[in-house]
């Protein structure tokens, strides 16, 4: 159904969904120590895919790009199922 | 400032187009409840908040928001591309399509442009969360509307998640709201009252710290 690549997006996109509900959280609740570890493995866990995905299907930010010729403006765009 | 992600916060990716659905959909776009005036809403509330709590949750719910105003328009986009202008006319969509083709502007399920009177602002940092509570209360009944009126699971998913959002927010929010009535009732004094002074109430003692806690005044108020 899914093809490689969006699976592995959708990875990501999973990942960093938890990590806002977490930022959100640790807004109000600063000291919630468990909550805070948590988070910094959910960040890194996105980091280490998210620099999987770029090296294999291009930038996810524009800061990203480091290929020729600039490889930002390739589609798919988010909204472009 | 802001970096842009080539990716959605939830993904959507619907089959089947709908502009009857989109017409309606569109209201959270452009509409009173919508994530455009929830972002601007929030974002613009943030900078006169009295809390780092309440700083920081408008801050990074208004950033969210943006990103489901994202969601939003890729439900309006996806229900309606490639429709053609008859069945758009058909479908209610008549004088949408005169004014702005297929694209996504912001209106309501009406029709009517969004305005910034959707927003509020008001620089009171109570009368500020009270009504982002409220917002989000709306805006969770608008999607509940949204998703009784389809029966398309590619469409009821990102509803149901962005619902589900708003009911997380609001929860945030109230949690803000409470550390900033807590600031608040604060009273400034920085020692206990002393034994001595219960038998002498005048003594050594400020009038204001007999006054019971002002309760959600904010501090400017407490000046005068």
């Amino acid at each position: 159904m899914f093809d490689a690549r969006e699976k592995m997006l959708k990875e990501i996109m999973a990942l960093d969904f938890m990590a806002i509900e977490l930022n959100l959280y640790l807004n109000t609740h600063p000291c919630d120590q468990k909550a805070l570890m948590i988070f910094v493995n959910t960040a890194q866990r996105a980091r280490l895919l998210r620099d999987n995905y770029e090296n294999m299907y291009g930038p996810l930010t524009a800061g990203a790009s480091n290929s020729f010729p600039w490889p930002w403006i390739e589609s798919p765009w988010p909204w472009e199922a | 400032m802001w970096v842009y992600e080539k990716k959605l916060e939830y993904p959507v990716k619907i089959k089947n187009c709908n502009p009857k659905l989109a017409k309606y959909v569109i209201t959270q776009y452009g509409g009173p409840d919508g994530e455009l005036a929830a972002s601007i809403r929030y974002l613009s509330q943030r900078f006169s908040m009295p809390t780092e709590v309440a700083k920081a949750t408008l801050n990074d719910i208004g950033t969210e928001e943006l990103a489901h105003l994202e969601i939003v328009g890729s439900i309006v986009y996806q229900l309606t591309k490639g429709v053609p202008a008859k069945i758009l006319e058909k479908e209610g969509l008549g004088g949408y399509f005169a004014d702005h083709d297929r694209a996504v502007y912001p209106v309501n399920a009406s029709g009517v442009p969004f305005t910034a009177a959707y927003i509020a602002s008001k620089g009171d940092p109570i009368a500020d969360l009270v009504e982002d509570l409220a917002a989000e209360q709306k805006a969770r009944a608008t999607y509940e509307n949204l998703i009784n009126m389809t029966d398309d699971p590619d469409v009821i998913d990102p509803l149901r998640f962005l619902r589900e959002r708003e009911v997380v927010h609001f929860q945030r929010f109230g949690e803000a709201l409470r550390i900033v009535q807590e600031k608040l009732n604060e009273r400034p004094f920085y020692i206990k009252k002393p034994e001595y002074a219960e038998v002498s109430p005048a003594a050594n003692v400020s009038p204001a710290a007999n006054k019971s806690p002002a309760a959600n005044v904010s501090p400017a108020f407490q000046k005068k």
